[in-house]
């Protein structure tokens, strides 16, 4: 019984939201569990990160602190974790699911013999971890088996931020020992790729195209159709590593963040990577031959057709409406 | 430059998933396979690296008889040997399993660099690059985009969130999990696929390589998954579901 500990991760120096979900989720899971829940900071400088998470229901906060923690490294981060938890033993961890986490978490995970289960959705009785399989059309429920810690990341938007109860945590610190020498990467400052010409956020109607598309010389009726409604032009992530439209364009995780009034997927199969993309359209219509793509899950209106034939008859129909 | 590319063949993109009678897996019969995406780019990375500096590609996959057609792709577009674990029940291991089998399959190969796709579009965990760096001792970098050679090692262009990037170095031997989209994706020619008859293909069984295999993430099952939106499917032709879309959008949902 050493309770459940939650790692956080900050942006621009703030707990991110993702962070806060997954306090939420280990709040859920503590009460499961009937365990406390704890979280941990990691980095150079932690007093303030600490201080926001210590407003906090959880029994503790734990500053993580270290010179060679002040650019993320997945040696330096894995080094502290690891004997941290070496002598806290921990029963359960649970990780944001960001780019960051991905790139560490499973090696720290196998410094100490175990898998973490990995974009977790969804946490019920056993306890029970939820995770999509096969791009989003079908749900694993996994089970950590074993006696070391259970190793968790939890998915942007499964769980609640706004869930996180208040409280008060007391603060304490952890000095891990790393030496230079085993830290074997050298992080460069983060830069932005090109110019962004294209500001699809502020954008009130957005038409995404994806793989449906099936060849760039039929671009041309999509953006007929994006004409006739006075709509952006957006894609999903295959279509611009084609080179088909430019990589601004890219609606997704990797890409850009939505919330049009109005926004028509065509084409698109609906990976988890596009759909937190397009969370906050207030409308979602999506076309696809494939009546069972996970797309049709999050529209509002859904057609099952080539968008080839689709599109044409709507561009037709939109133009006689607006006349 | 000796680059291993770990390869995983995973059922079709638009393949229709049924689940099997157990509930623990998907039915496999009539199923169509191909190339994991990002381990395509995975593959074209290491072969435009062996194009400017020289050296040997070879393909490491591990799964059933059938992931034979997916070496022989990755023969025909470049690699030059191929190297295949015989695992008839792949899915029964957990991530920390596979990567244990493709580290003993890479040890003796002693690589300058391994990559391999920054996950696979079937199980999508996106860890057995990391977790095959950490059982090699090997530094890693993950979702990279572009590989350049230094005097002492290599530098990557690495995809942060929301559109930011990094420049990471390392020494090399490395391993990196690359993210799709740094390239262009080459076809394999006709003298390709012709020449990859001739390739060598190292069959590996599973049980010679002597790997703990025993889950700790167990799939217990799998179902579909619950519908969040109560969706309006509008049936019909063409012209009649455009129709009647335009007539929602305009006085159900007042977006037009």
């Amino acid at each position: 019984m050493n309770g459940i500990w939650v790692v956080i991760e900050d942006r621009d120096g703030r707990v991110s939201r993702i962070s806060w979900e997954a306090v939420a989720a280990g709040q859920k899971l503590a009460a499961l569990a009937g365990q406390p829940a704890n979280a941990i900071v990691l980095g150079a400088q932690t007093e303030s990160l600490a201080a926001e998470v210590a407003s906090k229901a959880l029994a503790k906060v734990v500053r993580i602190e270290h010179p060679l923690l002040a650019a993320y490294t997945a040696d330096g981060f894995t080094f502290a974790l690891q004997q941290f938890f070496a002598a806290e033993k921990p029963d359960y961890v649970l990780f944001p699911h960001t780019y960051q986490v991905r790139d560490y978490a499973p090696k720290l995970a196998t410094c100490l013999g175990q898998v973490l289960i990995g974009d977790v959705t969804a946490i019920g009785d056993g306890p029970l971890f939820t995770r999509q399989l096969m791009q989003g059309r079908l749900n694993g429920s996994y089970r950590h088996s074993g006696s070391g810690p259970c190793f968790i990341s939890v998915q942007a938007g499964a769980f609640r931020a706004a869930d996180v109860k208040p409280g008060a945590a007391a603060v304490t610190v952890f000095t891990p020992t790393i030496e230079p020498a085993q830290i074997r990467t050298r992080p460069s400052e983060r830069f932005r790729g090109a110019a962004q010409t294209v500001d699809l956020g502020a954008a009130q109607r957005i038409i995404g195209v994806g793989r449906g598309i099936k060849d760039a010389a039929n671009l041309p009726l999509v953006q007929e159709l994006a004409a006739a409604l006075d709509a952006e032009l957006g894609a999903s992530r295959p279509i611009c590593d084609n080179g088909w439209l430019p990589m601004e364009r890219q609606i997704g995780s990797s890409g850009q963040t939505i919330a049009p009034r109005l926004y028509i997927a065509l084409g698109i199969s609906g990976a988890i990577q596009h759909l937190v993309g397009i969370k906050g359209s207030q409308c979602v219509v999506a076309v696809n031959k494939d009546p069972g793509a996970p797309i049709f899950e999050a529209a509002d209106y859904g057609i099952v057709g080539d968008l080839l034939e689709v599109v044409p008859a709507l561009t037709e129909a939109v133009k006689a409406a607006r006349q | 430059m000796k680059i291993i590319v770990a390869i995983k063949q995973v059922p079709e993109r638009d393949a229709q998933i049924r689940i099997d009678a157990a509930g623990k897996w998907i039915d496999e019969s009539g199923l169509q396979y191909a190339l994991n995406e990002s381990d395509a780019y995975a593959l074209e990375e290491a072969l435009q690296l062996k194009e400017k500096h020289g050296g040997e590609v070879i393909v490491l996959t591990a799964g059933p008889e059938r992931v034979g057609t997916t070496i022989r792709e990755a023969l025909a577009k470049g690699a030059d040997r191929a190297i295949h674990i015989d695992c008839a029940d792949l899915n029964k291991l957990d991530a920390l399993g596979v990567a244990r089998l493709l580290a003993a399959a890479v040890k003796p190969e002693n690589p300058d660099l391994i990559l391999t796709g920054l996950q696979s579009d079937d199980l999508g965990q996106g860890q057995t690059g990391v977790i095959l760096a950490e059982l090699l001792g090997l530094p890693h970098s993950s979702l990279i985009l572009h590989v350049d050679k230094t005097g002492t090692g290599i530098t990557v262009k690495r995809e942060l969130e929301e559109g930011w990037f990094q420049l990471i170095e390392l020494p090399t031997p490395a391993v990196l999990t690359i993210q799709s989209g740094g390239n262009k994706l080459r076809y394999a020619t006709l003298m390709g696929i012709k020449r990859a008859k001739t390739k060598e293909v190292r069959v590996l069984p599973a049980s010679d390589l002597a790997v703990d295999s025993v889950p700790v993430a167990v799939l217990e099952r799998v179902s579909l998954p619950q519908k969040q939106k109560s969706t309006q499917m509008l049936p019909g032709s063409p012209k009649q579901a455009a129709a009647a879309l335009v007539e929602k959008l305009k006085f159900e949902a007042r977006v037009l």
